[in-house]
């Protein structure tokens, strides 16, 4: 993360928080944060509930202003959210097509191949409100995607969806950044997934307690300390193809 | 067909024409209630512009600004929910209107008549004003409709989308207060809020998008101002009560019709 994360010198990334602080009344939510995302890069942001995971979303988005430290984005930066939880309410009559083209105008043909890069083609004319959690999952990131977003922001995409559903989000997810050439934030609490397809983690508990590469973070007291030693060793199965390397260069402060 | 009863259809029309559109913003948003509180605390708004000498439209919009603002500021705490920050407004503003208008000096006040309006009443003058402000408030309406909308399906989103969402919500106020103060004197405080929220309910039932169900407000609207005309002609009863009792009836049948014979 910090400096270290952008690899082609003079390219600056798309997002940069230093020192970033979020506080609601007195309460630093987020505290002190340095992030930064570059294009082509999937960043994970992971912590318990309650640990200011989406308050630093928010605020990188703009929607909350900061308390304090500085988020640079590159100017004309194009963003594609999905929000960790939306219902639009029962009363607002809406078809999938219809909510895709609410703030783009996007055309009908474009917008079914988006679906169906999803598979789900075949909702464009069904309301919104009558989709299963793992396609309306797929919806909102169909509208993020034809936003053409420089960065993809995800708030737990993987809500609502069962464990085969999660590990073919993820394959899509990283097909997305590929496509796109875009940079991902991807917030999530479910481990595993995260690690596996992640470029760097940030382990947040309103502080960042480590960040790095996911075999690195996954090893780093901090995380064992916020995760507990179970959720350690069932990570283990799922990156123990790549070797437990310890590079202190890529761990970022500790506790303190 | 008398004169009268040109400008009372007219008037309503005119009225039915903006209040559904406007009134589909406000239960989208499940703001249904501060269309009532904006009705309500407009009596406060009559009882001042009769109490300053000025128009009654002037005192409507004042308060209706006057509330907006005390709404927005009532956001920043959380003991209180906002429900009940509009039902103190409504109620408030109801009684202090009530209160005013009985003190005025030397004015035999027809509550009923601000209660529930005069549709049989309307002037020219009136005429003329309604369909003003009809033109005003739906050209508006078209002009931040996509904007409108990104906003009541989620603020957040929308506002993440680059929707400068406090502006929208200020215009949807405005526009709100705006419908009040032009219709208040025709169809009256509670005909008003009927006429805003009620279609929708009806509306709802045959649209499969948000434009049909803003277009399907307008035509219960326009029929209900049209049965109710007819019911108090026919049978003598008020205007105004009947033109909300056929919205009423609207939104039963709407909701009694067999889901297989809309075409869905």
């Amino acid at each position: 993360m910090t400096d270290s994360g952008s690899t082609e010198p003079g390219v600056s990334p798309l997002v940069r928080c230093r020192g970033l602080t979020v506080s609601f009344g007195g309460l630093d939510v987020v505290e002190r944060v340095d992030l930064a995302i570059d294009r082509g890069q999937i960043v994970s942001l992971i912590g318990p509930n309650g640990s200011g995971k989406t308050t630093l979303v928010r605020a990188i988005l703009g929607l909350v202003p900061p308390s304090g430290g500085a988020i640079e984005r590159q100017p004309g930066l194009r963003i594609g959210y999905v929000p960790q939880r939306l219902a639009v309410d029962r009363s607002l009559p809406m078809t999938v097509a219809r909510f895709l083209s609410m703030t783009q105008r996007t055309g009908r043909r474009a917008l079914v191949v988006e679906l169906e890069h999803l598979g789900i083609g075949g909702l464009a004319d069904r309301p919104v409100q009558d989709l299963s959690g793992g396609e309306w999952q797929r919806v909102l990131l169909t509208r993020a995607v034809l936003a053409r977003p420089d960065l993809l922001v995800l708030d737990e995409p993987a809500q609502g969806v069962d464990i085969i559903g999660q590990n073919e989000l993820y394959r899509h997810i990283r097909a997305l950044r590929d496509r796109l050439n875009c940079g991902v934030l991807l917030v999530s609490h479910d481990l595993h997934l995260v690690m596996a397809s992640t470029d760097e983690v940030l382990c947040l508990n309103h502080h960042v307690c480590c960040t790095g590469r996911p075999e690195t973070v996954a090893n780093h007291p901090a995380y064992v300390e916020l995760f507990g030693r179970a959720a350690t060793a069932e990570l283990a199965v799922y990156t123990h193809h790549h070797d437990h390397t310890h590079d202190p260069a890529e761990q970022g402060h500790s506790h303190g | 067909m008398d004169d009268f009863l040109w400008r009372a259809a007219l008037a309503g029309v005119g009225v039915a024409a903006m209040t559904g559109p406007v009134g589909c913003l406000l239960v989208w948003r499940r703001m249904a209630f501060f269309g009532d509180t904006l009705a309500h605390a407009a009596l406060l708004g009559v009882a001042l512009g009769l109490l300053l000498g000025v128009n009654v439209m002037v005192g409507v919009a004042a308060t209706s600004a006057l509330l907006a603002v005390l709404l927005a500021a009532s956001a920043r705490q959380r003991l209180v929910p906002s429900d009940t920050v509009l039902a103190i407004l409504s109620h408030g503003g109801l009684a202090a209107g009530v209160i005013v208008l009985t003190l005025l000096p030397g004015v035999r006040v027809d509550l009923m008549g601000f209660l529930f309006g005069d549709i049989l009443a309307v002037t020219r003058g009136d005429l003329i004003l309604i369909l003003a402000v009809g033109l005003v408030v739906l050209t508006v309406l078209a002009v931040i409709w996509r904007q409108a909308l990104a906003v009541a399906v989620d603020e957040d989103l929308a506002r993440a989308d680059g929707v400068a969402a406090d502006r929208i919500n200020l215009t949807v106020v405005l526009l709100a207060a705006l419908v009040v103060a032009a219709a208040i004197k025709v169809v009256g405080i509670l005909l008003v809020a009927a006429l805003m929220i009620m279609p929708a309910a009806a509306a709802r039932r045959f649209a499969r998008t948000p434009e049909h169900m803003a277009i399907g407000t307008v035509v219960v609207g326009v029929a209900a101002v049209f049965f109710g005309l007819a019911a108090s002609l026919a049978w003598d009863t008020p205007a105004g009560p009947s033109i909300v009792a056929a919205i009423a009836l609207l939104v039963v049948l709407a909701w009694l019709t067999p889901r297989r014979a809309i075409s869905q």
